[in-house]
């Protein structure tokens, strides 16, 4: 009798434990933020409500690296581009000069940098531009030509111009950071890297 | 030494000015090389094995009977099976963390001291933490990693780790992924490994901690992490947070196979 109450418990025991299956995806993502949460602190500028996730963050993480399927995409890609905001004046070209100095200047929004800025747009650490500098980076495509190629319509420097200022409107989860609507970059420092491309004397065009 | 690096550096710089791109990936690969001859991270090595066989603390004791998992004491193949689930402390832990517990609970030593200065300044300011690493990490070199999700508590941390890899916040929406999604991607001429592969996890995993010419000290994974989320513009990482230690048990684990090499020399 002894012996079988044994078995039945042993067997009601692997059953619990059978029973703790595999927690689902969705717990997991769950602790992740949650994990998040705990485990870092406020530094700098850098507050701990960067750590919240807006939309398209949420939705680009559940992603995990690949193209969304076709209804998220076309969903994050129509909020984002309703955010955009161009230029009160209809100007969308500054000096490429400037832009320059932007597409080379890293700095910005780190806790190691100095919260007064400046802030820069860091272009080359992911694509090529002016075909002088020779370190950038390949996590984007190369922008050598981008005017020349495209042609120098007010068309094109609009999407220049929106691309940067919300890179999500025009490719859902993007690795590009939306430099206007996250206030990365002022209205002033857009229209001179939208300058940089499609200005016909920048370097990028020659 | 420094100087001299930093010189050949300097010099490398130049001839990339110089030369097409082919060249400069070329130039950079013999300039690594060349680092190779010698590495300082021998000293880290040296300082970390007195540290660890010096009695300290206010109980007087070394860590010779620290247990890594592998049993008290054993230090010789430890890193390879890192992070592991520790029952004594009914929590999983990576190298740092288990020194930490080791240093409190055998030595005395308080927590909050023992985790003060994880990271030294590449000058005057010497981290016990990173010494300690480069020792026990060098007693691993040549094993291959064997790291197990087999508890409960491991393969949650494995798969918590897994979504923080994909985890995109911050001004900039970057996630690891952003620079580590894709092969044969550098940034300005840095190359990235690609950590969603099997292949490009194991060569960067088994070659951290690495010394950093550029920074003179001895790097551990613990501030490879806390470096990258800076540059993601995230808040500060926490030294030995569970999200440290979660990264760590996802990208350790699909390290497994390859023989670890560290601590390596890096740019």
């Amino acid at each position: 009798m002894i012996a079988r109450i044994l078995l039945f418990s042993a067997l009601f025991a692997a059953v619990l434990v059978g029973c703790a299956i595999a927690p689902s995806d969705e717990r997991i993502s769950a602790d992740a933020s949650a994990m998040i949460k705990n485990s870092f602190k406020a530094r700098g500028q850098a507050g701990l409500d960067r750590l919240d996730q807006d939309d398209t963050q949420r939705l680009c993480s559940q992603a995990a690296g690949k193209t969304p399927p076709r209804d998220v995409a076309e969903r994050i890609e129509k909020q984002n581009l309703a955010t955009i905001k161009y230029p009160a004046d209809g100007k969308l070209l500054g000096d490429w000069k400037n832009g320059e100095k932007i597409a080379q200047d890293g700095r910005g929004k780190q806790y190691s940098d100095d919260p007064k800025g400046p802030v820069g747009g860091n272009c080359y650490a992911c694509h090529q531009l002016a075909p002088q500098e020779l370190a950038y980076g390949t996590i984007g495509p190369s922008l050598y030509r981008f005017g020349k190629l495209r042609g120098y319509t007010v068309e094109t420097q609009r999407y220049a111009y929106g691309k940067i200022f919300n890179s999500e409107a025009f490719a859902a989860c993007s690795t590009m950071p939306r430099f206007g609507h996250n206030g990365i970059l002022s209205e002033q420092q857009i229209k001179d890297v939208t300058a940089l491309l499609m200005d016909p004397a920048s370097p990028v065009n020659q | 030494m420094r100087l001299a690096c930093f010189a050949a550096a300097a010099c490398a710089a130049f001839a990339f000015a110089a030369s097409a791109q082919n060249s400069t990936t070329e130039g950079i690969a013999k300039y690594r090389e060349a680092l190779q001859e010698g590495n300082p991270a021998e000293l880290w090595e040296a300082r970390g094995e007195g540290l660890w066989k010096a009695p300290r603390g206010p109980n007087k004791v070394s860590l010779e009977r620290c247990d890594l998992g592998l049993g008290a004491g054993v230090v010789k193949g430890a890193y390879a099976q890192l992070p592991k689930y520790f029952a004594d402390a009914d929590r999983v832990m990576d190298l740092e963390t288990r020194l930490v517990w080791c240093m409190v609970k055998l030595q005395g030593i308080s927590e909050a001291d023992a985790k003060k200065n994880p990271f030294g300044n590449g000058n005057d300011k010497k981290s016990d933490i990173e010494a300690l690493v480069a020792y026990v990490t060098s007693e691993s070199r040549g094993v291959k990693m064997n790291v197990s999700v087999a508890h409960p508590k491991e393969m949650q941390m494995y798969r918590v780790g897994e979504k923080i890899f994909y985890f995109r916040g911050g001004p900039h929406d970057f996630g690891c992924v952003t620079c580590h999604g894709a092969d044969n991607q550098r940034i300005r001429l840095q190359d990235l490994p690609n950590l969603t592969k099997i292949e490009g996890t194991q060569k960067a995993y088994t070659t951290w901690p690495a010394y950093r010419v550029s920074q003179g000290e001895l790097r551990t994974f613990q501030w490879r992490l806390n470096d990258c989320f800076r540059q993601q513009r995230f808040p500060e990482l926490e030294f030995g947070s569970d999200a440290s230690i979660a990264l760590t048990m996802f990208l350790a684990k699909n390290a497994n196979g390859a023989a670890f090499d560290g601590p390596a020399i890096k740019r």
